[in-house]
């Protein structure tokens, strides 16, 4: 990265990014007392995924970082889905070996 | 200038790196990647013998049917510590870190790594690992196998499995750091005119390996502290009694350590790249293929883990897909070995002791390959899962493939590395030595897994004992075999002859300097004009101007 892209995240956008995950726990605390039933679990990654994004765009500078670090950074998601894919892939058709059996 | 005449090569008498201080603290505080290299060769040598000593012990149980030089409990530790050692300690760093090390900046025309001092701190943080490592084999060991599978490791086992993994967790991060600064130090410190498809092979191999590093490692990372949480806090996460699923262990442990098996192996395969050029003078057949199998293969390892769970209750489903996609990692494999064949092919073979290594790799990879489908068919692996077979299949592979290819790269590049030949003649006996004691090891041990022999029991049926005697008696020549270069490499730093920049006159960058290389590695950052393996007639060298090596005190030696 260079000294300009460095420089080209301002220090407003810095403090409108931790406000933004301060809310974003408060969000956190407040969803905590509510009961949602199945949504509990996804409302709480969506938040928490919210949370990763913003300071992976703009704190680690993503955002305004090079084609190949972006691709990078992407592949670690892709590599992290392909865990979760295929072990889930095992885990949601076990139950019919047991029913063949 | 001195002119250096091309008949009589002596040690450079001008500064190179190892002349470049002689104090403890010169090396250790190094940020030199040829020191740092170095300082990973003694440690992952001592890690060799030391693991060595534990197979060494474990063959000699296995003489007698009853088991009887050990009891039950020690033979668990041994095969253990065994395994955690050679996979973590030596296997995984031996090529990327001493090899690699060592040679990108200098095949890629680079000055050092992108970061000389992360690359420093990876050495330590493997030398801390290993310590903790160390320290649970002092303290009692640990008897879970390499693998520490759940629930035995997170619940039931009595010995010290926090320990042990913590020090495999360390060393991850090791890895991490060497990969990521592998991967920078392509992208971004390639000399003028080191375009990527003039890469030598052994480059694009460990950039390939470097990836795995870093996508792979955190899941190891995170595995075992997830059994460390489950065992010290009672965590449910694996054991089925606190609510935790085993098999998510198998997953979590797999999608790092069949890939694991890919960076111990892609590296190996670089060096035979580079070797099968040298010695058939003859460029790579199909240079785009090879290089780009390397990155294939990182990415297709990363899709076949479940072929280590056919038998441990994993869906039936997820098997036959993990089967299936297990077949397409022979496809890149095969387009190497048959690239390198053709490369023999009307190639002027010299069968110098590199070259013996790169037979022995390409025959002994072949079978552990090929070994490989059987393991990868279902209906197969039900028989011999957990038997002789897969040991020797993956010894075929780990040791027959990356020790070899290991093996090959030192004796090729001990020339650069320290300045002087080794004996020929040893050296050559001792490539016959391990070959054959290769050999009398583990084609045995097919033939046990086939018959039914379990892995990891040391009591079994007297009609085995033939077999286990030809293996165990094939592994003291193997040690022979290991030990005799140990011997003679340490006798050419003394009495060895003073090797010349080029004694193979080989094509890649890193011989087009002194030898040792200076701390700079060039004298003039070299700017490249031809690909690594420019052997055809009247080439010259792959780099310009050539002026400037001469001028640079490095003799020009041609085929």
């Amino acid at each position: 990265m260079t000294a300009h892209d460095e420089h080209s995240i301002s220090t407003r956008t810095y403090f409108l990014v931790f406000t933004a995950l301060l809310v974003l726990t408060g969000v956190t605390v407040v969803a905590a007392f509510f009961n949602f039933g199945h949504l509990n679990d996804i409302i709480a990654l969506v938040i928490a995924g919210t949370k990763a994004t913003l300071v992976i765009l703009f704190f680690m500078h993503v955002w305004h970082a090079s084609g190949l670090t972006r691709v990078f950074v992407l592949s670690g998601f892709a590599w992290l889905a392909l865990l979760m894919a295929f072990t889930f892939a095992d885990l949601f058709t076990r139950w019919q070996v047991e029913a063949a059996g | 200038m001195t002119t250096i005449p091309i008949d009589e090569p002596r040690i450079e008498q001008h500064s190179n790196y190892l002349t470049n201080g002689y104090s403890v603290k010169s090396w250790l505080l190094t940020t030199d990647h040829k020191r740092i290299a170095l300082l990973y060769l003694i440690t992952i040598t001592l890690f060799f013998f030391l693991g060595g000593a534990f197979a060494v012990l474990i063959r000699l149980d296995l003489m007698t049917p009853a088991g009887d030089l050990m009891r039950d409990e020690t033979y668990n530790k041994m095969f253990t510590m065994h395994g955690i050692i050679m996979v973590f300690f030596f296997l995984i760093p031996a090529v990327p870190a001493v090899l690699g090390n060592f040679l990108i900046p200098l095949m890629i025309g680079a000055r050092d790594l992108a970061f000389p001092r992360i690359n420093l701190l990876s050495w330590y943080v493997f030398v801390i690992g290993g310590l903790f490592t160390l320290a649970s084999v002092a303290s009692g060991g640990v008897d879970t196998g390499w693998t520490f599978y759940t629930p035995y490791s997170s619940t039931y086992a009595n010995t010290h499995v926090v320990l042990a993994a913590l020090g495999v967790f360390i060393t991850g991060f090791s890895s991490i750091l060497t990969g990521l600064n592998f991967i920078v130090t392509v992208h971004t410190m390639r000399a003028p005119g080191m375009t990527w498809f003039r890469l030598p092979l052994f480059v694009w191999a460990n950039y390939a390996t470097s990836l795995i590093m870093i996508l792979g490692t955190p899941v190891l990372a995170v595995t075992i502290v997830l059994v460390a949480i489950e065992r010290i806090f009672g965590v449910g996460i694996f054991d089925p009694k606190l609510g935790g699923d085993p098999l998510l262990f198998q997953h979590l442990f797999w999608f790092y350590s069949h890939p694991a098996v890919y960076i111990m192996i892609l590296p190996s395969m670089g060096v035979i790249s580079e070797l099968v050029t040298c010695f058939s003078r003859k460029r790579i057949f199909g240079y785009g293929f090879v290089a780009v199998s390397s990155l294939l293969i990182a990415v297709y390892g990363f899709l076949v883990w479940g072929h280590h769970m056919f038998v441990s209750g994993q869906s039936v489903y997820a098997g036959m897909i993990f089967s299936f996609l297990s077949f397409f990692v022979a496809i890149p494999s095969a387009i190497k070995v048959f690239n390198w064949t053709a490369t023999l092919y009307k190639g002027s073979i010299s069968y110098q002791t590199p070259m013996l290594y790169v037979f022995g790799f390409i025959g002994l990879f072949a079978i552990g390959g090929l070994t490989g489908l059987f393991l990868a068919t279902l209906a197969v692996d039900v028989h011999v899962h957990d038997t002789y077979f897969i040991v020797a299949h993956f010894h075929y592979i780990m040791v027959g493939g990356v020790v070899m290819g290991y093996l090959g790269g030192i004796h090729f590049w001990w020339p650069k590395i320290t300045g002087r030949m080794y004996p020929e003649g040893w050296a050559k006996l001792a490539a016959l030595i391990i070959f054959v004691g290769f050999n009398l090891t583990f084609f045995p041990q097919f033939l046990l897994g086939y018959l039914g022999m379990p892995r990891r029991y040391h009591v079994y049926p007297e009609e085995f004992q033939i077999l286990n005697v030809m293996s165990s008696a094939g592994a003291s020549i193997l040690g022979v075999g290991y030990l005799l270069p140990l011997v003679y490499l340490f006798w050419s730093l003394r009495w060895g002859p003073a090797a010349g920049p080029n004694p193979w006159a080989a094509a890649g960058l890193e011989w087009q300097t002194s030898s040792p290389p200076p701390t700079e590695n060039f004298e003039k950052i070299p700017i490249v004009t031809q690909e690594a393996y420019a052997y055809s007639e009247g080439s010259g060298f792959p780099v310009s101007p050539e002026a400037d090596y001469k001028e640079g005190g490095s003799p020009v030696v041609h085929s």
